[in-house]
């Protein structure tokens, strides 16, 4: 267990291409971050590089008390989970789980012990001896943790783990993974593409974009207050509406001259500017202070309903509860004015 | 599921013939030829033939010679396969891990394939040659006498040398698809599990070779017995015969050389017996084949 300290790390491939760009981040012992991003983001290079799997360009790398750069991946301390598992094939369950265990010297006994410990607590018991290939897809995540649980590391490294499941056990998995490494206490660096899986394990979350970390905080901070436009639409299913709008410094601001809603504080910010709404921040109202909204088309997704359609002439969506009742074409909106975020129109900043 | 039929019984028939009339005019015909003039005892000018029953296998297991090829082959197909086999692992390991100019390393690597053997074997002659071969000089400079063609184990070395090289590729080829086909990323969690990467190579990469391994090993074995002829033949062609030779080599040089038709054919029907025994083990060690996935 330890914590993890990165200064100005960065990598550039020899073609010239920043894949990561100097980053600083500190990770507290037993925290779980969870790096996300598109494909393409860096996020994967950024934990292979601290994994020992790609090199480190620039910069320094610490986990625990150690700089590792110049240390090989079995040398760090670390375990990594990978998304296709990477179980040695010719290996029983249990000899997979042991064979770290096995290089580092430790007596047969000791092993015999972490490996029994870590297959009750994941529930392989029955499969110690099966081949992987004798394996569910679950079962061979689960043998892949407890490869990664028996070493007892410094850090966990997640790969997009449980992008090979399927929905109903990833939310499963994802459940128990959060919960053992709580259990564990071990600190631990968590790769995904998927928010929703952001959103739900981490204690802090790195969001990147285009080999930079756009935005740093806990779940809540990165869904209320977005850093930028890019956080704004990839935190959040649905994601952030967001609206070519211009603020005339007084308190309001103009969708396309007609509409316009009122801000809560005044910004020095006068002219463009991009408004992000959240779908689900919206209530439809029959008031007459109300915004108007042209109903498109209905998506049902059970407890709610989301609707798409145009606001002053803008591709908007709205999140309403469901209650069966139908609706006309022609909708009016409830927007609150702290449900307004005003972006810089030019860098997507938050203003 | 359903099995598809011919409705005419002659229709399928007629579709195997080709295959079957190859078959039975170059292989069955002359292995029927060769077991039925191996109990005879032939005139060399061909005037007539004896029937001697298994003489000609009983004077074969008792002949010092006999054995004594019998011995070099072993010893040959040993070496030839065990040099080439582990030359062609290193080579595909090192070849693995090449990022820059890889495609141009492996061609040249791969290119030695196409060279005919009896080609490869001409070449050993020239770099062997005791007037002209630049080996010989090299040896020359170790101040060894080197004789190519006079003396047993300098011809001997020749051919083990040319029969490995011309070898390799098919072997490197092999172990490279067999490497690469090794998937990134269990390579990279024994990266994190084994500081070693000695161990990780005999732990891990090998085992998950074993299979291509195992194939190329009865291939390798195949090709020493029987396909090093053409190199034998351009090496000791119009030598003496203190030469070392390999089983089929002698098969050829007793019956059209030494005119000993029923002699060549025992020898032949032997080797028959040896491939068929070669094929079964395959057979049945490829079907208990290592399946990891």
């Amino acid at each position: 267990m330890a914590n993890v300290s990165v200064k100005n790390i960065r990598k550039t491939y020899p073609n010239g291409t920043e894949a990561v760009m100097p980053c600083n981040f500190d990770i507290a012992d037993g925290e779980l971050v969870v790096l996300v991003g598109p494909s393409g983001c860096g996020k994967s290079t950024l934990l292979r590089m601290v994994a020992g799997l790609e090199d480190i360009t620039d910069g320094e790398l610490q986990i625990g008390d150690r700089v590792v750069n110049d240390l090989d991946p079995a040398e760090r301390d670390i375990a990594m989970v990978f998304q296709n598992y990477a179980l040695y094939p010719h290996m029983s369950v249990y000899k997979n789980m042991a064979y770290g265990l096995k290089n580092r010297g430790t007596s047969k006994e000791d092993i015999d012990h972490k490996v029994r410990e870590a297959s009750a607590m994941l529930n392989l018991d029955d499969y110690l001896d099966r081949r992987p290939s004798q394996l569910s897809g679950g079962q061979r995540q689960r043998v892949a943790m407890g490869r990664a649980i028996v070493r007892d590391p410094a850090l966990f490294l997640f790969d997009e783990p449980l992008s090979n499941l399927d929905a109903k056990l990833r939310n499963q998995m994802r459940i128990e993974i959060r919960n053992l490494q709580r259990r564990l206490g071990v600190t631990a660096m968590y790769v995904t593409h998927d928010q929703v899986e952001a959103m739900t394990m981490a204690d802090r979350i790195f969001v990147l974009n285009a080999g930079r970390i756009e935005q740093v905080g806990t779940p809540s901070e990165i869904y209320r207050t977005p850093a930028s436009t890019f956080v704004a639409s990839f935190m959040g299913a649905p994601p952030m509406n967001l609206l070519p709008a211009t603020y005339n410094g007084n308190g309001s601001v103009h969708l396309n001259g007609e509409t316009s809603l009122k801000v809560d504080a005044p910004k020095d910010h006068i002219g463009d500017i991009q408004l992000g709404i959240r779908p689900e921040e919206v209530k439809l109202a029959t008031g007459k202070s109300a915004t108007p909204f042209k109903l498109e088309l209905i998506e049902e997704l059970g407890a709610s309903r989301l609707l798409h359609g145009k606001l002053a002439g803008h591709d908007f969506t709205v999140n309403a509860p469901n209650n069966d009742a139908p609706l006309a074409d022609n909708l009016m909106l409830d927007i609150p004015s702290d449900a307004l975020h005003m972006f810089d129109h030019e860098t997507g900043k938050r203003l | 599921m359903k099995r598809a039929g011919f409705a005419n019984y002659w229709l399928p028939i007629l579709l195997l013939l080709p295959q079957l009339t190859i078959i039975a005019v170059f292989f069955y015909w002359p292995a029927f030829n060769a077991v039925q003039s191996s109990f005879y005892l032939q005139d060399p000018f061909g005037f007539g033939s004896q029937f001697v029953g298994f003489e000609n296998y009983a004077d074969l297991f008792a002949s010092k010679e006999y054995a004594k090829v019998a011995r070099f082959t072993l010893l040959f197909t040993l070496l030839v396969t065990a040099t080439s086999l582990a030359t062609a692992l290193l080579l595909a390991v090192k070849a693995d891990k090449v990022l820059r100019g890889a495609r141009t390393y492996k061609t040249l690597l791969m290119w030695v394939y196409a060279v005919a053997p009896p080609v490869a074997g001409l070449m050993g002659v020239m770099l062997f040659d005791q007037n002209i071969g630049s080996v010989t000089d090299l040896f020359a400079w170790f101040g060894y006498d080197y004789r190519l063609g006079v003396n047993y184990w300098d011809t001997a070395f020749a051919m083990i040398i040319v029969s490995v090289w011309i070898q390799i590729p098919v072997n490197f080829i092999f172990f490279l698809s067999g490497l690469q086909s090794i998937p990134q990323h269990v390579r990279e969690a024994a990266m994190i599990d084994n500081p070693s990467g000695f161990g990780r190579f005999w732990q891990i990469t090998f085992p998950l070779l074993a299979p291509t391994a195992f194939f190329l090993l009865i291939i390798n074995i195949t090709y020493a017995l029987f396909d090093t002829f053409g190199i034998i033949d351009t090496l000791v062609k119009n030598n003496p015969a203190s030469n070392p030779m390999t089983l089929v080599y002698k098969v050829f040089v007793d019956g059209f050389r030494g005119n000993d038709m029923g002699g060549s054919s025992a020898q032949s029907v032997v080797l028959m017996v040896l491939v068929l025994a070669l094929t079964i083990f395959q057979f049945r060690l490829l079907e208990r084949r290592i399946h990891y996935t």
